[in-house]
């Protein structure tokens, strides 16, 4: 394929109700404001169940991108839930050499990543419940996870990421979001 | 968002969508909401209630109401916009007959979904492959900016020839995948599309009968003029499909001449030049066979894509023309006449039947009830396609695509 070396495929691994759609979206925003021209983000297609587990498949590249498929061998996979790395197959199909991002509070050596893969962690829950975004009582990890990413792989600049942020949401929301990710960009563990 | 400047961002298929109404200044949307269409119908009430858009949003109770409240509304003049997918389409069919047969300028996008049973709500295309008879024009898109474009354009194209279009994208592929798309000004779009003048309007101070009972036989209305009977109507109808021809082909060039895109008009081509291969599809698939291509090509194989971004009219000629020479032709489709097969491939077959120069044409089934579809399955079909060619076969069944019987 002539457009796949500089390709980056990411797959997004989460539960349903865990915001991983929202996430995609805002990171393909994201990406395209840091100056990605191909840029795909699709949520893991049809019914979606609470708490079940979903993928999602983001796309970027220096070109339009022209591939509609799920990413199934990905670059960098973002895991939203460390329960998913066991269920949820996040660690199978990585590319050589793949990054790993995982919301979680336990280290990547108590992760057991099998293989090559750079794991990177961050306690990204943390990170949301410490600037107050919070439904329910729960933390909502979808926009802080990107400040996680912004460390680990530099796809996208935390400039971008904050934008995105301030688009998708309004006032306070967007304020606290913006935090959210901040934090969970410092507390970013593994990152080159 | 503010329409007075084009702007630059990225969005779900179902928002160009949306977005296009919006900027086409649609009077009346009606609609009913099912996956994978539904946001575009969130968005657009969202607008409405927001006074963002100035428009009648009418809730009904099913896709059968939502395209008859589209008849009428566009009966008295109003510029009206509806969408929906599958099981909808099928439950609103007889009315898009009638919106045809109507000559109403109707436009309808179709989040392609397929068709139950067994339930699904994941893409392919059989759902407006299935009212292909139905009169309409059928637009395919293969990514989110071509559909924002295309609904505008389909305005265009329906108001000038009283035709209804639908526009067709693949769901979730392209309804539920963002990606960059730069929507334009609606100073752009206000100098493309004019407000709709209608052809009549109903108005109590003129009372004239419209859609009468049309019998065999031309005869005489009230008044004594002679009028047609249901086969001149027919006739007419045809005339304008084929007439569409033209239209959509000039529809797109002056799109092109405001903004810089063009989608080609009836059919897009990629590397087709010398290209003895061709892949032909309608939609998003087709996007990805250009991969395919290129990777075919790298191979030592010369091949291309044709694209057919009309289906109805179907473009005969230049699909004939394009064609001449070629050795092959492998055709995607994501549907089937049941006891055939696919659609745009039996279609193809029929348009270069006698034709002295045409290539052998193979079938390919893919990508039903959101079967996902990747550069390799394409890139290995079209491999046992050009075996079998080079075996000696000219005809064979169609190949369906990482079918696990």
């Amino acid at each position: 394929m002539t457009d796949s070396t500089s390709m980056v495929e990411i797959r997004w691994h989460g539960r349903g109700g865990q915001g991983a759609v929202t996430s995609a979206k805002l990171l393909a925003e994201a990406a395209f404001l840091s100056g990605w021209k191909g840029v795909t983000s699709a949520p893991s297609f049809g019914a979606e169940r609470r708490g079940a587990p979903i993928t999602a498949s983001t796309r970027l590249d220096s070109e339009p991108i022209r591939i509609y498929s799920q990413v199934t061998s990905p670059d960098i996979a973002i895991v939203l839930d460390d329960s998913l790395l066991e269920v949820g197959g996040a660690a199978t199909g990585l590319k050589p050499g793949a990054t790993v991002i995982v919301n979680t509070t336990r280290s990547a050596a108590e992760l057991g990543v099998a293989g090559d893969a750079r794991v990177v962690t961050a306690d990204v829950t943390g990170a949301a419940q410490a600037a107050g975004v919070l439904v329910g009582g729960n933390a909502i990890v979808s926009a802080a996870i990107l400040g996680s990413i912004a460390k680990a792989t530099g796809v996208v600049t935390m400039e971008s990421v904050e934008s995105a942020i301030t688009h998708m949401f309004n006032g306070s929301a967007a304020a606290k979001n913006v935090e959210a990710a901040r934090i969970a960009y410092e507390c970013t563990e593994g990152a080159r | 968002m503010s329409d007075t400047a084009i702007k630059r961002t990225v969005m779900a298929g179902n928002e160009a969508a949306a977005t296009a109404a919006k900027l086409a200044r649609v009077q009346v949307i009606a609609a009913y909401p099912i996956t994978p269409q539904t946001s575009v119908v969130e968005q657009l009430s969202a607008w409405v209630e927001s006074g963002e858009l100035p428009a009648e949003f009418v809730t009904v109770e099913s896709e059968h109401s939502a395209l008859t409240v589209c008849i009428t509304a566009s009966t008295v003049g109003a510029r009206v916009f509806t969408a929906t997918s599958a099981n909808g389409l099928a439950y609103m069919t007889e009315q898009v007959w009638w919106a045809a047969g109507a000559r109403l300028p109707i436009v309808m996008c179709i989040a392609n979904r397929a068709m139950a049973a067994p339930w699904n709500v994941l893409n392919d295309q059989q759902d407006s492959m299935s009212v292909r008879d139905a009169g309409w024009i059928q637009l395919y898109c293969r990514d989110n900016q071509e559909i924002l474009d295309t609904t505008i354009q389909a305005y265009r194209i329906a108001e000038q020839l009283h035709v209804p279009v639908m526009v067709c994208y693949d769901g979730f592929l392209l309804s539920h995948t963002v990606m960059p798309v730069e929507v334009p000004s609606a100073e752009q779009v206000d100098a493309y599309l004019p407000p709709y003048e209608p052809l009549t309007v109903v108005d109590p101070d003129d009372p004239r009968n419209i859609g009468p009972v049309t019998l065999a036989d031309p005869r005489a209305n009230a008044d004594g003029v002679s009028c047609h009977g249901y086969m001149e109507v027919r006739a007419l109808h045809q005339q304008a499909l084929l007439g569409a021809l033209e239209t959509i082909p000039a529809a797109d060039a002056e799109w092109s001449e405001l903004t810089g895109r063009e989608w080609g008009g009836l059919t897009w081509e990629h590397l087709l030049d010398d290209a003895e291969v061709v892949l032909v599809a309608a939609g998003s698939v087709g996007m990805q066979l250009t991969v395919a291509a290129e990777a075919l090509r790298e191979q030592g194989v010369k091949a291309g894509v044709l694209g057919i971004r009309s289906y109805r009219p179907f473009p005969v000629d230049a699909l004939r023309g394009k064609l001449a020479g070629r050795k092959l032709a492998l055709v995607f489709d994501k549907a089937l006449s049941y006891g055939n097969e696919g659609p745009i491939c039996g279609d193809l077959k029929a348009a270069l039947y006698g034709q002295p120069e045409a290539p052998v044409v193979f079938g390919a089934v893919c990508g039903l009830g959101g079967r996902d579809v990747t550069v390799e399955q394409l890139n290995d079909a079209a491999n046992r396609a050009i075996a079998d060619l080079a075996d000696g076969v000219t005809d064979r069944a169609a190949d369906w695509l990482n079918l696990h019987l």
